[in-house]
């Protein structure tokens, strides 16, 4: 039941990792990383469900936490950057 | 047999709003329209996507009891679910604040009220 939703959300982050490499400036792709990192979080949930290990689910909160700190320091760079 | 039902009509809104959100990536012009798009759309849908996994642990209880080893399996996926809603929009928040200060305009914009100030 699982499995075609975790194949469903791999597609997604296949179309959103397109916008990662192509985004024109440097906002759009980290609204692209963002994006994918909540993907992957999702999907980590999703796997977790799957094989019924509730391992991965933890490797998704840690994630889920790690990619927050990263966003918010790839933001502040972006801050002091002028275009 | 209901709850399977629910849990389905969960998991076909996550995936519809987790492909929009993929989708609107692509078709929305500037980086705030897309922000608008990639953040929040991810948010609800994985919102539902955890609940389909609440539900479907709801009716492995009703089988066999709350003392299956999927309960634990579903504390921990509500915890992640808590962590997704605690940092997305906070994140979202910070990406659109340093992009207008980076100073990139919206697309197609004829006023920006938030022009010269740079408080904080």
């Amino acid at each position: 039941m699982w499995f075609p939703v975790a194949i469903f959300l791999a597609v997604c982050i296949f179309i959103v990792l397109i916008r990662l490499f192509l985004g024109p400036t440097r906002p759009d792709r980290l609204v692209g990383l963002d994006t994918l990192n909540t993907l992957i979080v999702v999907s980590m949930v999703i796997l977790g469900a799957a094989f019924k290990e509730k391992i991965y689910i933890d490797v998704g909160i840690v994630y889920a936490l790690l990619s927050f700190v990263t966003t918010l320091f790839i933001a502040k760079y972006i801050e002091k950057s002028k275009f | 047999m209901i709850l399977n039902i629910i849990t389905y009509i969960f998991i076909g809104i996550g995936c519809f709003f987790n492909l929009m959100a993929a989708i609107g990536l692509h078709r929305f012009p500037d980086a705030y329209t897309r922000l608008h798009a990639g953040t929040k759309c991810t948010t609800f849908g994985s919102m539902f996507l955890i609940l389909a996994i609440v539900i479907q642990s709801i009716s492995a209880w009703v089988a066999e009891g709350i003392s299956s080893p999927q309960s634990i399996l579903t504390l921990h996926a509500v915890i992640a679910l808590i962590a997704i809603l605690l940092t997305n929009p906070t994140s979202a928040h910070a990406i659109g604040r340093a992009a207008h200060r980076s100073g990139i305009k919206p697309a197609r914009a004829v006023v920006d009220d938030l022009e010269g100030k740079n408080h904080d």
